[in-house]
């Protein structure tokens, strides 16, 4: 799934809703050429634009290796790639701006983007 | 249904202060200390604990360290800020054994605890059994800035769940999954931050590896595959600088095996702890 997806996902998500409930802010997501501006209002992805952008204006970005970006997004993701911290530790994504939206409500950033993997993982 | 594990309360100087420290017990036969991981506490071991399998040849005990848990911090230490050194994990450790009289016990640690074991096995290699080191590592690069685990405008227990959440492998159970994040959700102000500063600064124990004696001391290291924080990579790097150590890589698990999935961990632990229990009979 790709973030134009987040919408439906998200906000269909009661504990989402729960947990991000005091958040408002507006992030850009580039993965590799691509790019979104996500806006969120207490914990509702209000809307999701595709770029290309003239003058994008953002509170952070988050900036992702394509191709790590397609393994996170895998049903069962390898080992570095199975969350958003462990792209950050090898080098596969970088966070900018004003992280405090991002580290204050880092479990839902997690959990959201985690909802673009198409079904469960079997254990 | 009551569990096996009896908790009490141990009265111990560390540091030249006077402190209560939550311990934990279940089980007869080789003394297993066993240490929590940085800013959680006993609970992460309550799979290992019930685990009759261990429990029949392995008096398990495992400690709040202090700051964690029921262990709480000494007097004076809104005072404070809170930072754990190499120095004051061993004295710590060291005391809980000698409080609980135990012989030559074989003393296994997860992060932090799995880092601290190094030292054990180096400079208190007589006194233990072995060491069992769990996503153990002589050193770990930083790769966030953990001040966000402890500012008034952050929420420290959502924070730090946040930050290890990650850590755990996506196959384990939701149920164990979350039980670990609780843990972390319920630390203290700054204290896993004050452990991060043994795990991340202080604690860099790459030249102490030379100085373990594996014909004393045996070491025997596990990590999950998932764990970015102390990688596989880390961790083989460590038992290629420890002489005669046994090292193994655990699939489908990262950085709290004991917790986030204990019946597959069961599957890594349960062998070797039979070959220590065969070796000390």
């Amino acid at each position: 799934m790709t973030p134009e997806d987040l919408p439906g996902l998200v906000n269909a998500d009661p504990v989402l809703r729960r947990w991000g409930r005091n958040l408002t802010t507006t992030l850009l997501l580039e993965v590799g050429p691509k790019s979104w501006l996500l806006n969120i209002h207490d914990g509702v992805v209000a809307e999701v634009r595709g770029g290309p952008f003239v003058m994008p204006s953002w509170i952070f970005a988050l900036r992702a290796d394509p191709a790590a970006w397609a393994k996170f997004i895998l049903p069962e993701p390898p080992p570095g790639r199975h969350d958003l911290f462990a792209l950050i530790r090898h080098g596969k994504l970088r966070v900018e701006g004003d992280l405090h939206p991002f580290m204050s409500h880092l479990l839902w950033f997690k959990a959201a983007f985690a909802t673009l993997r198409p079904r469960e993982i079997a254990a | 249904m009551i569990e096996p594990i009896i908790g009490r309360y141990l009265h111990l100087e560390i540091g030249g202060k006077p402190h209560r420290v939550y311990v934990e017990e279940a089980g007869q036969g080789v003394p297993l200390l066993c240490l929590h991981t940085a800013g959680s506490d006993t609970r992460q071991w309550r799979g290992l604990m019930n685990d009759g399998a261990v429990t029949q040849s392995f008096r398990c005990i495992t400690f709040d360290l202090p700051w964690h848990g029921k262990s709480s911090p000494p007097e004076g230490w809104w005072q404070e800020e809170y930072k754990l050194t190499t120095a004051a994990y061993v004295e710590a450790i060291m005391a809980v054994a000698n409080g609980m009289s135990l012989d030559r016990p074989i003393v296994m640690g997860c992060s932090i605890g799995g880092r601290v074991v190094l030292e054990l096995a180096a400079s208190q290699g007589e006194r233990l059994g072995g060491v069992i080191g769990l996503q153990s590592s002589s050193h770990v690069d930083p790769y966030y800035d953990t001040s966000w685990t402890h500012r008034a405008d952050v929420h420290g227990g959502e924070v730090c769940a946040g930050v290890v959440s990650g850590l755990m492998a996506p196959q384990s159970p939701e149920d164990e999954r979350w039980e670990t994040l609780w843990h972390y959700m319920q630390g203290g102000p700054g204290v896993f931050r004050g452990d991060l500063h043994f795990y991340k600064a202080e604690g860099d124990l790459r030249p102490r590896l030379a100085q373990i004696d594996t014909e004393r001391c045996p070491v025997w290291l596990l990590t999950g595959e998932y764990d970015y924080s102390c990688s596989p990579e880390a961790t083989l790097e460590t038992a290629a600088a420890i002489a005669g150590s046994e090292v193994g890589i655990m699939s489908k698990l990262g950085h709290f095996p004991m917790s986030e999935h204990y019946a597959h961990f069961a599957e890594y632990l349960r062998p070797l702890l039979a070959r220590i229990a065969a070796a000390r009979s």
